[in-house]
C-alpha cells in the first residue's frame, strides 16, 4: 500500500469549464503509470464518493502520453455562482492525496 | 486574400492579449516568417463577471502594449493579425476596447490596415426563439435552459467556429478582432485558409492558444507552430524554453474535461491516437490526430445578475469560540435577521456567508475533513443582496454582530474578532455567474456571427 501523495508526480485540480472540475495525477515513469493504473483503484466510484457526487457524472480517462490519470466531476456550484469557494476550481485535488493505492 | 500552401506557420504572442511575452521572442518569431501572428483573448476562467459586467479581463495598459508590438511587427510585413475572444469574455464592449486600442496604436504608429470585427453577441428573443424549436440542449453537468433563464442573463455570446475567421481573411482583412470564439478557432481558421487539412488545424490550434503553457519552462511566451498535411510542429521562440513530447503531451490536460476528445463548432478533434516526437531539443512534432465531423453546433455563454456583493474579513484566535464556531455562527446569522428586518430588509432579500478558513473555507461542504485543529480560523463575511444598499446595510449590522454577540463560556468580552483593516467593510459590487452554458444548432456557421470591415489609418 502506498499513499497516492507518494506516487504522483503532480496532483492538481482545476475548472474544466465553469460547470465542472477535472484532477489530474501525473506520474514519472511509464512503470509506475501503468502499476498505479492496473489497479484501477483511480475509477469513477472513487470520485464519486470522495467528491459526493454521482459516479454516472463523472469522467475518467487514462492518457498515457502524459503518463496521466484525469478524472472530471461536476462542481457542487458553478464557478463564481452563489456559495462557491474556489472560482478557479484550483485547490480541490486534496481528497485524492491520501487514497491508498495497492501496490 | 491568402494563398493556399503546403505549410502554415502560426505566431502565438502569448496566452491571453495583456499578460504580455518577452519583445525578443516576438523577433525571433518574426525571423520565422510565420503566415499568421495572433493571440487568444480570454477565457471563461475567471468567471461571469466580465461577460456580465463587460469589463475587460486585463488593464488597457497591458492590452496595448502587446497589441502595439504586434501591429508593429505584422503590418508593415504584410502578415495578418488575428485575435480570438478580445478583452476576455468576448462580448461586444470587450471587442469594442481592442478594437478601440487598435484604432489609437494605428494612429501613434502610423500603421495602415483593413480591420475585421466579428461580433458574438446574441439577441435574446432569438435565442428564446431557438429554445421553442427544440435547438438549444445542456452540456453535461449543466441543468436545461428555460425562457426564464434566457430573459434574466445580462449578456449572451455564441462561441464561433473557425469560419468567420475564414470569412474575415477572405475579405481581405489585415487585423481581425472576434469577439467570443473557441480558443482554437482562430487558428485553426488561419491554416485551413491556406488549405491544411481540419485535424492538425485544429491540434495547432490548441497548442498555440496558451502560448507557452506546452513548453518547459511553462510561461507567458512566444509559440511557433507549422501546420503541415498531417502533422503539427511546436517550438518555443524563446530559446529559455522548449517543448518535450512530455511537456507538449501534458498541455492535452489542461481545463478540460477529456485530454483526447475535444468538441468544437462542427467536429470532434480526436487526440487518442497522437504520437509526440522530438526533432530536436526544443520543437516536437505531433502526428495521428483526427478530425471527425459533426452537426454544426455553437456554445451560448451567458451571465445572469446575482446580487450585489459586500464582504468583511476577520479571524478569531479565542479556542472556546473556535471550538463551537459552527453554532456561533448560527447565532450571528439569526441576529443579524432580526436586526436587519428592524431596518426593512429581511432574510429572503439577501445572503448572508460565512467562509471559514481553517475550517472548510477551501472545499465548503465538500471538505471531507470535519475535525479540525487550527489555533485560529479566519472569516470572509460575504452579503450579496439585489441592491448595493442593502447589501452594504446587511453587511455594516454583521460587522456589528459578529464581534459583540454572546456565547457560552465566552471572556473575550471586549470583541470576538479581529478586523485587520479600517474600514473594514468592503463593497465589490455588482456579481454574476453562469446562466448560459448550452449548445445552439445555427443555421450555418455564419449567421451568428456578423463581420463588420473598416480601414484603418
Amino acid at each position: 500500500m502506498a499513499k497516492l501523495r507518494d506516487l504522483a508526480k503532480v496532483c492538481k485540480s482545476k475548472n474544466a469549464g465553469p460547470f465542472e472540475v477535472t484532477i489530474d495525477i501525473m506520474f514519472e515513469t511509464k512503470e509506475l503509470f501503468d502499476r498505479v493504473l492496473s489497479t484501477g483503484v483511480l475509477n469513477a466510484d472513487l470520485f464519486a464518493k470522495l467528491y459526493g457526487v454521482d459516479s454516472k457524472d463523472v469522467m475518467v480517462t487514462a492518457y498515457p502520453p502524459a503518463l496521466a490519470i484525469k478524472g472530471t466531476i461536476p462542481r457542487r456550484v458553478s464557478s463564481g455562482d452563489i456559495g462557491d469557494t474556489d472560482v478557479y476550481g484550483a485547490q480541490q485535488h486534496a481528497p485524492m492525496l491520501d487514497v491508498e493505492i495497492p501496490i | 486574400m491568402p494563398q493556399k500552401a503546403n505549410e502554415c506557420r502560426l505566431l502565438s504572442v502569448s496566452s491571453i492579449l495583456g499578460y504580455g511575452f518577452p519583445e525578443a521572442s516576438l523577433i525571433t518569431g518574426i525571423e520565422r516568417v510565420p503566415h499568421f501572428i495572433g493571440v487568444d483573448g480570454g477565457s471563461t476562467d475567471p468567471g461571469a463577471y466580465y461577460l456580465g459586467s463587460g469589463e475587460c479581463l486585463n488593464s488597457r495598459m497591458a492590452m496595448k502594449r502587446d497589441l502595439r508590438l504586434m501591429l508593429q511587427a505584422a503590418v508593415p510585413r504584410k502578415i495578418p493579425v488575428v485575435i480570438g475572444t478580445c478583452g476576455g469574455a468576448g462580448g461586444e464592449p470587450h471587442m469594442q476596447e481592442v478594437a478601440s486600442l487598435a484604432r489609437e496604436i494605428a494612429r501613434e504608429e502610423g500603421l495602415k490596415f483593413r480591420m475585421a470585427l466579428i461580433h458574438a453577441d446574441q439577441d435574446k428573443a432569438a435565442v428564446k426563439s431557438w429554445l421553442q424549436d427544440g435547438r438549444i440542449s445542456a452540456l453535461r453537468n449543466v441543468p436545461p435552459l428555460t425562457e426564464v433563464t434566457v430573459e434574466r442573463s445580462t449578456r449572451i455570446v455564441g462561441m464561433m467556429g473557425a469560419e468567420p475567421f475564414m470569412r474575415a481573411l477572405d475579405g481581405g482583412a489585415d487585423v481581425v478582432l472576434a469577439a467570443r470564439a473557441s480558443d482554437a478557432a482562430s487558428w485553426a481558421g488561419c491554416a485551413m485558409s491556406l488549405g491544411l487539412p481540419a485535424a492538425p488545424s485544429w491540434y495547432a490550434g490548441k497548442m498555440l492558444e496558451c502560448g507557452t503553457a506546452s513548453a518547459t519552462p511553462k510561461g507567458h511566451d512566444c509559440l511557433l507552430a507549422s501546420v503541415r498535411s498531417d502533422h503539427i510542429e511546436v517550438e518555443p521562440t524563446n530559446p529559455a524554453r522548449r517543448c518535450t513530447p512530455l511537456s507538449v503531451a501534458t498541455h492535452a490536460l489542461h481545463e478540460n474535461a477529456s485530454p483526447t476528445l475535444h468538441e468544437e463548432p462542427g467536429g470532434l478533434l480526436d487526440a487518442t491516437g497522437c504520437e509526440f516526437k522530438a526533432i530536436s531539443d526544443r520543437a516536437v512534432q505531433v502526428s495521428g490526430m483526427e478530425w471527425k465531423p459533426r452537426p454544426y453546433d455553437i456554445k451560448l455563454e451567458g451571465a445572469e445578475f446575482i446580487g450585489h456583493r459586500a464582504i468583511t474579513i476577520c479571524g478569531t484566535r479565542d479556542p472556546i469560540l473556535i471550538s463551537q464556531i459552527d453554532s456561533y455562527l448560527k447565532s450571528v446569522k439569526d441576529d443579524v435577521s432580526a436586526r436587519a428586518t428592524g431596518f426593512g430588509v429581511s432574510p429572503e432579500k439577501y445572503h448572508l456567508m460565512f467562509h471559514v478558513y481553517g475550517k472548510d473555507g477551501v472545499m465548503g461542504a465538500a471538505e471531507p475533513i470535519k475535525q479540525f485543529s487550527s489555533h485560529e480560523l479566519g472569516i470572509v463575511v460575504e452579503v450579496l443582496a439585489p441592491s448595493a444598499k442593502d447589501a452594504k446595510a446587511v453587511l455594516a449590522i454583521s460587522r456589528v454582530v459578529i464581534p459583540k454577540i454572546d456565547f457560552p463560556g465566552r471572556l473575550c468580552k471586549s470583541g470576538n474578532m479581529a478586523f485587520p483593516f479600517s474600514p473594514s467593510d468592503i463593497s465589490v459590487g455588482p456579481t454574476f455567474k453562469f446562466s448560459v452554458f448550452h449548445v445552439v444548432k445555427p443555421d450555418d456557421p455564419y449567421s451568428m456571427f456578423p463581420i463588420d470591415y473598416e480601414e484603418v489609418h
